[in-house]
């Protein structure tokens, strides 16, 4: 008997690539503008990250009152005092120490990403154990680890990250890295109860498939479902999530770092992450009358960034999660 | 239904207990006592000050004072107890479950922490009904235009105005905000302390700007839910039956697309808190958010952890009240089990 469907069916099937869900997520992504002009943003500044000391025209600590001039005024701006008046050579002018703000804002973006990534694999290293353990054992581990999550997951965020930088800001913790060890901690500390009950809730919906039904029928072990067949089907609104944690936490930053128990400032010449945003945030508010743009270089840099991410978010939850587009 | 609201309602008390102790350890392991000033206080006026508020018993437990009554002749087991836990911790935990946050360290103990609560909250209060006014009168209607006119110059406002204001948090674009005022218009953010007693101008700005990011997000869901309640058959029945589109519009559409809404307002009361204590320092208003950061400012521990449980407190029951409201109005969830 002779295939009813035309020769030319069969033979797309033949010879089309397989198209497995990455790659279908993939091509959704790439349809979706905005999302991919995030994502380009985005990489335009890790490269800005990384390579900060060779595009920084100025050595973000280091203040040359002499020549560069107090609160000197962006580039287009003149003004009659030849020390204040804007300059090429300072395109965003100077803060208050003679400092240049654009190599500044340059280095702080080192800080957003470090502060938005690290808390991020933090609370997926402590949220997707728990949320898997409880959704696939069930009955009182469930419970009691649900009980315990719920009670992080209603504590106020802000409020804690506020009394954490408190309490341990001047211990010889809250000293390492200029504050950068305490920030993961408390930046991590509360939100992965969001990813647990995210995990749980997949898992949970997993365990009834068939498809795992079937691989323990076959023999295999308890660990090795939730590693090989649970937890690579949570991956997709696991990278959702992750792109709205990254945000939520480089905004965090910034108001911790604005209201003064963030970062500690550095006065190293040669430090790796010399200043946050959110430190230009605060020093660039009292001043924003003598010099505009301390303050709107970074909250600029704050806006577009978290702006980037939720273009890429919201990309990412069309292409990976077809059932929530909103 | 009723098990379940009296199973959300109490699970706020171990949350607030959580949060308490939590904030009382970390606030213990903060560095510098309550009375370190410029000027050290001198030892004997410490040591009163000290007993005065308590200071001098141990932080958790309080097994001495346990001894002391046991070898006194005391049998009374509550009495034993009492003494027992007669700890810094217990102490306060009682106060709090009274409603007292004990004295505010700063004022050397004139002031409780409950008597600046009263006094500040009013104008945080205020800030915050201009701001969650502002969000549903222009969210709502904003969204609801988008999807009514969807794919059309008004829609495509309604996006871009909620992709930003939900993803600029509202502190940054405030600040963006207000220096465009003060550069273009010679606006001065600061007030007279005077003006921000009853209702006037000064709260409409740090309001809006507070609500900014309530109103985008109401303005997004609110779109996002109509455009799909504009296609449910019950609407294209009423269409059909000849109902004017004016009911369809705000019986049909509107009245179901804004129940999930108010799931919003629980998120939004967290995010109108915290944004208060940025937006205030901002503004200079001298309401509660104000008064947490010179807290911090001034190492008033016994403040910092009041209004911190005051806060807790608050958004706990905000979200008592989004949960108990999303059940009355949606019959679904009402006859769903729990």
């Amino acid at each position: 008997m002779s295939d009813p469907r035309p020769l030319a069916q069969l033979a797309d099937q033949v010879l089309r690539p397989q198209r497995s869900l990455w790659s279908d997520a993939w091509r959704q992504f790439k349809r979706n503008k905005l999302a991919l002009i995030g994502g380009i943003y985005l990489l335009f500044l890790v490269v800005l990250a990384v390579f900060a000391p060779f595009i920084a025209p100025h050595n973000p600590v280091k203040g040359d009152v002499k020549t560069a001039g107090k609160y000197r005024q962006a580039a287009w701006i003149t003004t009659d005092n030849p020390k204040t008046t804007g300059s090429w050579e300072y395109p965003l002018g100077t803060d208050g120490n003679g400092r240049d703000v654009l190599s500044r804002v340059i280095y702080g973006t080192r800080i957003s990403l470090v502060v938005g990534f690290i808390p991020m694999i933090i609370i997926m290293l402590i949220g997707v154990p728990i949320g898997l353990i409880a959704g696939y054992s069930g009955g009182r581990v469930d419970n009691a680890l649900m009980r315990v999550t719920d009670v992080v997951y209603a504590f106020p965020a802000l409020l804690f990250f506020i009394i954490m930088q408190i309490s341990l800001g001047e211990t010889w913790f809250g000293e390492l890295l200029n504050g950068l060890v305490l920030l993961f901690v408390t930046l991590s500390i509360i939100s992965w109860s969001g990813v647990a009950r995210l995990v749980r809730g997949d898992t949970l919906s997993l365990r009834e498939k068939e498809f795992i039904e079937s691989a323990l029928a076959s023999g295999a072990t308890s660990s090795r479902v939730l590693s090989r067949h649970i937890f690579p089907n949570t991956m997709g609104s696991l990278i959702i999530a992750a792109a709205f944690i990254v945000p939520s936490a480089i905004i965090s930053e910034a108001v911790l770092s604005y209201l003064g128990i963030g970062l500690r400032p550095s006065v190293n010449l040669a430090a790796p992450f010399p200043t946050s945003w959110g430190q230009m945030l605060q020093s660039g508010a009292s001043q924003y009358r003598n010099q505009a743009w301390l303050l709107i270089a970074p909250s600029l840099a704050v806006a577009f960034i978290t702006l980037a991410f939720n273009f890429v978010g919201d990309g990412l939850r069309d292409a990976l999660d077809p059932r929530e587009q909103l | 239904m009723i098990e379940y609201l009296i199973r959300r309602i109490l699970w706020v008390i171990p949350v607030i207990i959580a949060v308490a102790a939590v904030t009382f350890f970390l606030m213990y392991r903060a560095p510098g006592g309550p009375w370190d000033r410029e000027k050290p206080l001198p030892t004997a006026v410490q040591k009163t000050l000290d007993v005065q508020f308590g200071l001098n018993k141990p932080l958790w437990i309080n097994p001495k004072e346990f001894n002391e009554r046991w070898a006194n002749g005391e049998r009374n087991p509550l009495l034993l107890a009492q003494g027992y836990f007669d700890s810094r911790f217990f102490t306060y935990m009682g106060g709090v479950a009274k409603g007292d946050l004990g004295p505010s360290y700063a004022s050397k103990g004139s002031e409780s922490v409950q008597e600046v609560i009263r006094e500040k909250f009013p104008v945080s209060l205020k800030i915050g009904l201009v701001a969650l006014l502002f969000a549903v009168l222009v969210g709502i209607p904003l969204g609801a235009a988008g999807a009514l006119r969807q794919n059309t110059p008004v829609d495509y406002v309604s996006r871009v105005v909620s992709t930003i204001g939900a993803a600029v948090p509202s502190f940054v674009s405030g600040l963006l905000i207000l220096i465009f005022l003060t550069r273009q218009f010679g606006y001065s953010p600061i007030r007279e302390p005077e003006e921000w007693d009853g209702w006037g101008k000064a709260f409409i700005l740090p309001g809006i700007i507070l609500g900014l990011s309530t109103m985008a997000y109401l303005a997004r869901l609110t779109r996002v839910n109509m455009l799909e309640t504009k296609r449910q058959d019950y609407v294209r029945t009423a269409r059909a039956k000849g109902v004017s589109e004016t009911a369809v519009v705000s019986r049909h559409i509107m009245r179901n697309a804004l129940i999930p809404v108010i799931t919003i307002l629980g998120p939004a009361a967290a995010d109108l808190v915290t944004g208060s204590i940025i937006i205030e320092s901002i503004f200079n208003a001298p309401g509660l958010g104000e008064e947490f950061v010179q807290s911090i400012g001034k190492r008033d521990y016994s403040m910092i952890m009041g209004t911190a449980i005051f806060y807790a407190v608050l958004i706990a029951l905000a979200n008592v009240f989004v949960d108990i409201s999303y059940g009355v109005l949606d019959p679904r969830i009402r006859r769903g089990s729990h």
